[in-house]
């Protein structure tokens, strides 16, 4: 059963046998505010765990995103880029990016959804 | 409460308002500010369609008092300060090199009384600048923003509602005016300006009159306003805040404000004139032509070459592309020069545009 895994940088993953689905978690779409822009990787990308793999920018600022976990992109939510305030509405069911994972098991870091918003202030 | 260095944060006497509003609040200056209470380009919006309110007490108030108060005020300004009259002056402190240490309005209150209203964030840099050069006048210097609160009301509606709230009778101010007013029996500074592009008032006035007037805009349904459309409108109205488009290592007349500069007699004067021959860059417009937000910072160049960077960008419900105002070498200033912007490594392709982005709609006669 997959359930939803978060990364201190506020992305979440939910790993799937040999795929995984990436996005930012609520707290994060709340902290930015009105989203008004979003850069993803291109299918075929490698995007690699801890590391920035796209952006997104409120109002005021630009956040970069980062993978927690490492793979072959083989899907982006383009909708996202037309109408960015979809990540605002609901931003477990738009998710950003589908990978296929490199190494399923490398979840030592990150945390489960009750410790997640634990950590949050 | 402390920021993340440990410093106390100050709050303004509107806070426990804010908070009660759901505002998210965010450290400005040293200052615990609203950003947004709902949604920035709800707040911006309401400003240009109908009416906003500010709380903008953050905000520093210099007083210069004694005989030679007119004299100092205008040797330390760019602009020329005229005596007592009704007039609100926009001007430049400036350092010896003409390189900008604050942008300011200036009320001559009376000939021995005058206040500079100071950006937040400049307040105590601005005051040790002024006590630096005091010395051959015959005047005094406070530092009283602690005795302010500010609010600036702003919109194509505005003025009704400030007439309303401050029961004011014609003969109106008009732009760039300013009188001193009793309100519930304490004196209000009402002037007609603002940093929005719209008409409307910015009022000064003791901490508790100002909470009393906040309350009463919100129960007239004036849409509470933070510091995030603060910055989004006046970007849109190009107007120039200090660290971007000015600052220590700016000019005025880079920045597009010479006409907030006098000939002679001030802090500066001597390297102006040398400067103003020889503007080697300038501010412009930018609009973006590739998918991307300009943000300051941001290097533009010319094809290899590094011509300038970006000193605020936005991208608008209310403009077709994100736009900027940008810091460009000579001659890359020509309008439809096509440059790159540097966003996250990759160049992307934007064109020089005109600086007016918008028609500000001040009322400059009654």
């Amino acid at each position: 059963m997959s359930k939803r895994l978060f990364a201190n940088s506020d992305e979440w993953v939910n790993i799937d046998g040999t795929k995984a689905t990436i996005g930012i978690s609520n707290y994060a779409q709340e902290s930015l505010g009105a989203i008004v822009f979003i850069e993803l990787p291109k299918v075929g990308t490698t995007v690699k765990k801890g590391q920035v793999f796209g952006a997104v920018e409120s109002v005021k600022a630009a956040s970069d995103l980062y993978a927690p976990m490492s793979g072959k992109v083989i899907f982006v939510n383009d909708a996202l880029e037309a109408q960015p305030e979809l990540l605002n509405e609901d931003p477990y069911v738009n998710y950003l990016i589908e990978i296929e994972v490199e190494t399923p098991e490398d979840t030592g870091d990150l945390m489960e959804e009750p410790d997640y918003l634990a950590s949050r202030h | 409460m402390y920021n993340k260095g440990g410093v106390k944060m100050k709050k303004t006497a509107l806070y426990d308002a804010h908070l009660s509003l759901g505002a998210k609040m965010i450290e400005f200056g040293g200052t615990m500010m609203p950003l947004q209470y709902k949604d920035i380009a709800f707040e911006h919006d309401a400003v240009r369609q109908k009416v906003g309110i500010f709380d903008v007490s953050h905000m520093g108030e210099l007083l210069v008092t004694g005989k030679d108060a007119l004299k100092f005020v205008n040797y330390v300004v760019t602009n020329a300060i005229p005596s007592v009259s009704k007039k609100v002056t926009y001007a430049l402190l400036c350092d010896e090199d003409g390189f900008v240490i604050d942008d300011l309005l200036v009320y001559v209150l009376t000939s021995e009384h005058i206040l500079l209203a100071v950006n937040a964030s400049n307040i105590e840099k601005d005051f040790e600048w002024l006590k630096k050069h005091q010395q051959k006048f015959d005047i005094e210097l406070k530092n009283v923003s602690d005795s302010y609160s500010q609010l600036a009301i702003q919109g194509p509606l505005a003025h009704d509602e400030v007439v309303q709230l401050l029961q004011l009778k014609p003969p109106y101010l008009t732009f760039m005016t300013f009188d001193v007013i009793h309100y519930l029996n304490e004196p209000l500074i009402v002037s007609r300006t603002g940093y929005t592009g719209e008409d409307g008032y910015e009022i000064y006035g003791t901490h508790t009159r100002i909470q009393t007037l906040w309350k009463a805009s919100l129960e007239k349904g004036i849409t509470p306003c933070g510091l995030g459309c603060r910055d989004t409108l006046r970007f849109e109205a190009s107007l120039p805040l200090y660290g971007h488009e000015i600052s220590n290592t700016i000019h005025p007349f880079e920045a597009g404000l010479g006409f907030a500069v006098k000939e002679t007699g001030f802090i500066g004067s001597e390297s102006l004139q040398l400067k103003k021959q020889q503007v080697s860059r300038k501010l412009v417009g930018i609009q973006m032509l590739e998918r991307g937000i300009p943000r300051a910072d941001y290097r533009l160049f010319a094809g290899e070459k590094e011509v300038g960077f970006i000193t605020t960008g936005y991208m608008l419900k209310t403009q077709t592309h994100p736009i900027a105002l940008a810091m460009v070498e000579l001659p890359y200033t020509k309008l439809g020069t096509e440059l790159q912007v540097e966003i996250r490594q990759q160049k992307l392709a934007c064109r020089v545009i005109k600086k007016k982005f918008y028609e500000k709609h001040y009322v400059k006669e009654s």
